[in-house]
């Protein structure tokens, strides 16, 4: 499904990710963590193809593509979901009216037939309630004057509706009750299916506990220092990342 | 012709005779020279006939009046009011406005009486034609006390005519207007347009200008708030593509104590087109507790695109609450990624926010029919930036 090949890549000429593999397979859900800074929102940025970063060598596969190479909106159509860490307000956009447009340009990409506004209106419903998202929210702007937790959930509400192969959560449950992290889980467990894989970009425990992982990474200094199981994540809470680097290191 | 009105005309004939066309050495025309509107011998057109126009509004406004380069071709026997125009209006310094009332043309004169509140809104369509024919249109809005009214203007046409309106409104106590102002001129045409608004003890007025068409548009509103706790609201969005020039100039002056000014003014503009907002709010001495915010933001959509911003504020009183401020800016990276993100192509999404920068004034309109026909107006303008949507839900 994904495949990152010895990437270096940074922004606005600082170089942040040095030398970063991985490889995630159909079906798959693997766990990024590491120390602040380190680079995992910019591993998830590279991959959505966000303005600014600049790839400088190394290669991303996704299902044998290039994903490099094409712009935002193809990677959205092929299938590639960021759920992003601070997502935006755009006032005067209106959320529904926006995310229909979105479906309808991936179907179009693969294929199907685009949906009618009331077809549309159908499925969004179904997945507002997934999220326990209130149809008021809807006919909001995009994010306009949404709590920290409710653009959580319209990522994931998004997330739900675009039906993309390969999410990235980029730390989605920061900022969460506990309810809400349960609904977030929920929605993308929803998704989970031999198909469809998961990168989650994670500080805690606490939502992999919901959303079980198959590898979790440890990031540090923009290389993926240590990979596991389920296990490793709580081991980090534990005892912190620092174990980790040292031990890499010696 | 009243006595009245043969006297007004004298007197601004003298005015313009002193005062000419306005030069950019004037302050206030600082960014707009109207020298190529000077070189044509403009005549009005006397033989007007009945046009069939689709900005006409009929079946949907309570009453609608059209005028054809200046002349009444219809129009309903509504509200009529015996009072004489330019009582309002600034004849003496305003060129502009001495020329309207010099060759001073047809125009609503209206009156709503006190108490009454009309449903539904007035349209005032004028349509203007013709290569080398000027109009003068001259409104009268007069709104009796505690009564309510809302009131259309539409400026469209075909060719490189010149209008030259003024309408003069004037709230009484307690009266609430809502007007709104479409200048959807043709692309060719020149348009001046003056407003003066009279706000008498708690008037409450709202009015909306929008700019959209003319080679060369210069929109003038005047608010005299007037009586004590009364109120305006000015939104305005003037949005230019081409070689468009769109020149907007407010002047709100607080007369009383108690009042409030809200203004916003947003300006859209591509290509080679110019922008400028000229902004001025003055509070005199006696207007404490005034309350004022200003507001200017202007969205670039090319490299050679220029937008002039003056907001200015002369406060005589210290007993003032107001703030003013105004940006210039392109359309921003993160929103376009975020749509683009979610599998947008990158034209739509920046249509998308193109659009959404300008809804802030157009959703807050009250009328459909006028939402419609701004949002019509603006595809129309910019086919390339504002691909027209198919079925969408706006
Ligand atoms: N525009 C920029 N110019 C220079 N450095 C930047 C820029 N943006 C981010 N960085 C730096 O890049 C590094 C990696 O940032 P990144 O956001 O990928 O970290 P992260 O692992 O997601 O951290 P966190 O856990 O805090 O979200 C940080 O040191 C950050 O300060
Ligand atoms: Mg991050």
């Amino acid at each position: 499904m994904l495949e990152i090949k010895d990437l270096y890549a940074g922004i606005d000429g600082k170089e942040i990710l040095r030398g970063l593999t991985l490889s995630v397979q159909p079906g798959e859900v693997h766990a990024i963590m590491g120390p602040n800074g380190s680079g995992k929102s910019t591993l998830a940025n590279v991959l959505a193809g966000r303005p600014r970063y600049e790839v400088t060598s190394g290669e991303v596969l996704f299902e044998g593509k290039n994903l490099l190479d094409m712009p935002t909106e193809e990677r959205a159509r092929e299938g590639v979901f960021l759920a992003m860490q601070y997502p935006v307000e755009i006032a005067g956009v209106n959320n529904i009216y926006f995310l229909k447009a979105a479906l309808n340009a991936v179907r179009k990409h693969r294929g199907d037939e685009e949906l009618d506004a009331l077809e549309f209106l159908q499925l969004a419903r179904e997945k507002m309630k997934l999220v326990e998202l209130d149809e008021a929210f809807m006919n909001r702007g995009v994010n306009e004057g949404f709590s920290g937790g409710e653009k959580k959930r319209n990522e994931i509400f998004q997330m739900a509706v675009l039906d993309p192969k390969l999410a990235i959560l980029d730390e989605t449950d920061s900022g969460l009750d506990i309810d809400a992290l349960r609904i977030v889980a929920e929605g993308v467990n929803a998704l989970r299916s031999e198909a469809h894989s998961v990168l989650v970009i994670t500080h805690y425990q606490r939502l992999l506990r919901y959303l079980v992982p198959d590898f979790v990474h440890v990031l540090a200094n923009g290389r993926i220092v240590k990979s596991g199981g389920k296990e490793l994540a709580e081991e980090l809470e534990q005892k912190g990342y620092d174990w980790v680097e040292t031990a890499e290191v010696a | 012709m009243s006595a009245v009105a043969l006297d007004i005309r004298e007197r601004a004939s003298e005015a313009f005779a002193k005062l000419g066309w306005p030069t950019p050495r004037v302050e206030e025309w600082r960014y707009t020279n109207l020298a190529p509107l000077q070189r044509v011998s403009w005549k009005t057109d006397d033989d007007t006939q009945p046009t069939e126009s689709d900005a006409s509004m009929a079946g949907r406004a309570a009453h609608e009046w059209i005028f054809v380069s200046g002349r009444q071709v219809s129009g309903a026997d509504a509200y009529a009011t015996s009072q004489e125009p330019g009582r309002w209006a600034d004849v003496e310094r305003n060129a502009l406005v001495a020329l309207n009332t010099m060759h001073m043309q047809d125009g609503a004169r209206i009156e709503i009486p006190a108490n009454e509140v009309v449903d539904g809104f007035l349209h005032l369509l004028f349509i203007g034609s013709g290569d080398g024919i000027w109009s003068h249109p001259r409104n009268l809005v007069v709104v009796g006390r505690n009564a309510q009214v809302t009131i259309v203007e539409t400026y469209v046409g075909t060719g490189k005519y010149f209008t030259n309106a003024v309408t003069e409104i004037v709230a009484g106590d307690g009266a609430v207007v809502d007007h709104y102002r479409i200048e959807c001129e043709s692309l060719e045409a020149y348009h001046v347009g003056n407003v003066f608004i009279h706000e008498e003890r708690a008037a409450n007025v709202t009015s909306r200008s929008i700019v959209i068409g003319a080679a060369l548009a210069r929109s003038e509103t005047h608010v005299a708030l007037a009586g004590e706790g009364a109120s305006i609201a000015l939104d305005g969005l003037f949005a230019g593509t081409g070689t468009q020039h769109l020149d907007n100039r407010t002047v709100i002056d607080h007369i009383k104590p108690h009042c409030e000014s809200l203004e916003l003014y947003k300006g859209v503009l591509d290509q080679h087109a110019r922008g400028v907002f000229d902004g001025r709010i003055i509070v005199r001495p006696d207007a404490q507790k005034t309350v004022s915010r200003q507001e200017n933001r202007n969205l670039l959509l090319s490299e050679s695109a220029i937008v002039d911003s003056k907001p200015t504020l002369e406060i005589h009183n210290d007993d003032v609450k107001c703030n003013h401020g105004s940006t210039i800016g392109q359309i921003e990276q993160e929103p376009l990624f975020y749509l683009r993100s979610r599998g947008i192509g990158e034209d739509e999404a920046r249509s998308l926010l193109i659009y959404a920068f300008a809804s802030e004034i157009v959703d807050r309109m009250k009328i459909e029919p006028v939402r419609e026909q701004i949002r019509r107006s603006l595809f129309q303008l910019m086919p390339e930036r504002l691909p027209e949507r198919r079925g969408g839900t706006r």
